[in-house]
């Protein structure tokens, strides 16, 4: 698409986008190739010089097995904090939906936790749950559950999804509920008077007509349990314990300034941009084609 | 909804504040513990209702930051101040640098309008901690390590904003362009009466959007701010937990993070229309 009718000149186009450009050159398109080539190399450990070591730094990732490890924990983690945040975000449009009035309350009741940082609500969430003073551990412990996420792998990993999709509700329920106000109720009656009961109408009607939107989330909440949920395991777990919940974006950061082990830093960042590239051209390919709403 | 059923309506309200009472019962715990003493909080199980030292320990943290012999922070409203800057630098810079080039992209041709803006596209969605490394050590090269500047400019390197403007500036009828150049106004006449005053709504639900983007950064701060007095609110709670659950003050860490809640939730509850608009806009 193009505009037929523009303005003349060519030195005025220049300035207005060189702020953007200036600015993207210096802080994303440097670093990103800085990252590829780093990638290239292996700095010797007294960090007094470095040297070419083509592909090795991914190949020794491909067969390392706490990188593996990494990516393993951050599938899992990933689905969980995107099956939990979606299928409660569906839950409660699908009730939002079903009101004529007061659905707008809800709605300014449920989307708040949205502009809580994940690491805010990380730090609440850790607190509730601290083994020493935690509200929820404490009445656990009186039922004779002794919870202890600093030490037991599985309760760090429930506790990281759950401060990590609590906030994240809120969005999926925002855009389920625009999904659903936009299916035509006509079809919604026409089902009802045919005697189809919610259940079966949700299933046969609603569900097949959100799996635009649904499939659009799915993506959206990887990206964001991938990358935005660093401060998540940064004030909860550090990665522990013993790697359980060690995402790549954390292990990219632990890896890299804590063990300044530059070169395998910049390899798993290389690799982290293919998957984020990947994943933005499946949904802009698919946004194209499908999503109507 | 489409049947008349009673049962129906009850249990629909009955499931949403469910989710409700789900969605507040952490953020009202955290509240009454910000309100308590830390003898009450360190003795389990914390009260479920708030206490008499609200304005205490609030102003505590404010002015004073944690108390002594629990680490050190600096006092809340420094952190407070920080991070306001930080988001709004973000969100007016990213707003004002995207308008510029969406303007230029969509009403000029000139020489590698298609490269600027697949340059510029391209950047879409790829996050600061996938660059980080490399970022962190140009930010330092440019001794931009404790500087707002550096807490800002790296993070309106992206796309959305200027990608969501071309959007819109494409549904703007020609008509326009052609009435304002009859009346001979120059291309920077017809951008500053004629195109940002229409886009004003667009531009206040980005800035909701970039102003939580900005307001919740956590990585960034992080690395770039080793001074305790260039710390952002939200990064600087996890600096007042020094080590273990025991040692942490936390009326004090209860009452900043409620302090770090307060502002993006203003915005998105007083802003609540753009709110919703700009998410749902700027993902498509």
């Amino acid at each position: 698409m193009e505009k037929r009718v523009i303005f003349k000149g060519w030195w005025l186009p220049f300035i207005l986008v060189a702020p953007q450009l200036i600015v993207t050159a210096i802080f994303f398109f440097y670093p990103a190739g800085q990252a590829v080539w780093n990638s290239l190399f292996l700095p010797d450990p007294f960090g007094l010089k470095t040297e070419f070591v083509g592909l090795d730094n991914f190949k020794f990732l491909a067969t390392d097995s706490y990188y593996r490890a990494s990516f393993i924990t951050t599938i899992i983690f990933s689905t969980l904090v995107s099956v939990f945040s979606m299928g409660l975000g569906l839950y409660f449009a699908a009730l939002a939906d079903r009101l004529i009035k007061g659905a707008g309350v809800y709605q300014t009741l449920l989307i708040w936790p949205y502009a809580v940082a994940p690491a805010v609500a990380a730090v609440i969430w850790n607190f509730l749950f601290s083994s020493r003073i935690g509200l929820i551990s404490w009445y656990l412990g009186n039922f004779g559950y002794d919870w202890n996420h600093a030490l037991n792998s599985g309760e760090a990993m429930g506790l990281v999804v759950l401060a990590s999709s609590w906030g994240r509700i809120s969005y999926n329920f925002l855009f389920f509920l625009a999904g659903l106000q936009a299916i035509p109720k006509s079809v919604i009656e026409a089902a009802a008077i045919d005697g189809a009961s919610f259940w079966k109408r949700f299933r046969t009607i609603v569900l097949p007509l959100l799996s635009p939107i649904s499939f659009f989330l799915l993506v959206v909440n990887i990206v964001y349990a991938f990358f935005e949920t660093f401060g998540v395991i940064h004030t909860i777990t550090s990665g522990g314990p013993q790697q359980a919940t060690k995402i790549l974006v954390y292990k990219v950061f632990d890896d890299g300034f804590v063990g300044q082990d530059l070169g395998s830093s910049a390899a798993q960042s290389v690799i982290l941009l293919a998957l984020v590239g990947l994943l933005t051209i499946i949904q802009f390919k698919y946004v194209e084609k499908k999503v109507h709403y | 909804m489409v049947e008349k059923k009673k049962s129906g309506y009850w249990l629909t309200h009955l499931g949403l504040i469910i989710g409700v009472l789900f969605i507040f019962f952490p953020v009202w715990l955290t509240f009454v513990a910000s309100t308590v003493t830390q003898e009450e909080i360190i003795q389990p199980p914390i009260p479920v209702l708030p206490g008499p030292h609200f304005f205490e320990n609030y102003a505590n943290a404010l002015f004073n930051g944690v108390p002594e012999g629990y680490g050190k922070s600096p006092p809340v409203f420094k952190l407070l101040f920080n991070s306001a800057v930080m988001s709004l630098g973000i969100s007016i810079g990213k707003i004002v640098i995207s308008l510029l080039s969406a303007f230029a992209i969509v009403y000029f041709r000139f020489p590698g309008r298609k490269f600027f803006f697949w340059a510029i596209f391209i950047t879409l969605m790829l996050p600061v901690e996938v660059r980080i490394v490399p970022t962190y050590e140009i930010a330092a090269n440019f001794g931009l390590l404790n500087s707002y500047a550096g807490l800002i400019f790296p993070l309106i390197a992206s796309a959305t904003a200027t990608f969501l403007f071309r959007q819109f500036f494409m549904t703007i009828p020609d008509e326009m362009v052609e009435a304002a150049r009859m009346d001979g106004a120059t291309p920077m006449q017809f951008f500053k009466d004629i195109l940002v005053p229409i886009s004003r709504t667009n531009i206040a639900a980005l800035f909701v959007i970039l102003f939580i983007y900005g307001w919740n950064q956590y990585l960034w701060p992080l690395l770039l701010t080793t001074d305790p007095d260039m710390n952002t609110i939200v990064m600087g709670i996890n600096q007042m937990i020094p080590g273990g659950d025991d040692y942490g003050h936390w009326p004090t860490i209860m009452a900043t993070s409620i302090l770090a809640m307060v502002p993006p939730v203003i915005v998105v509850i007083t802003m609540q229309k753009f709110f919703v608009k700009g998410l749902l806009e700027s993902e498509k």
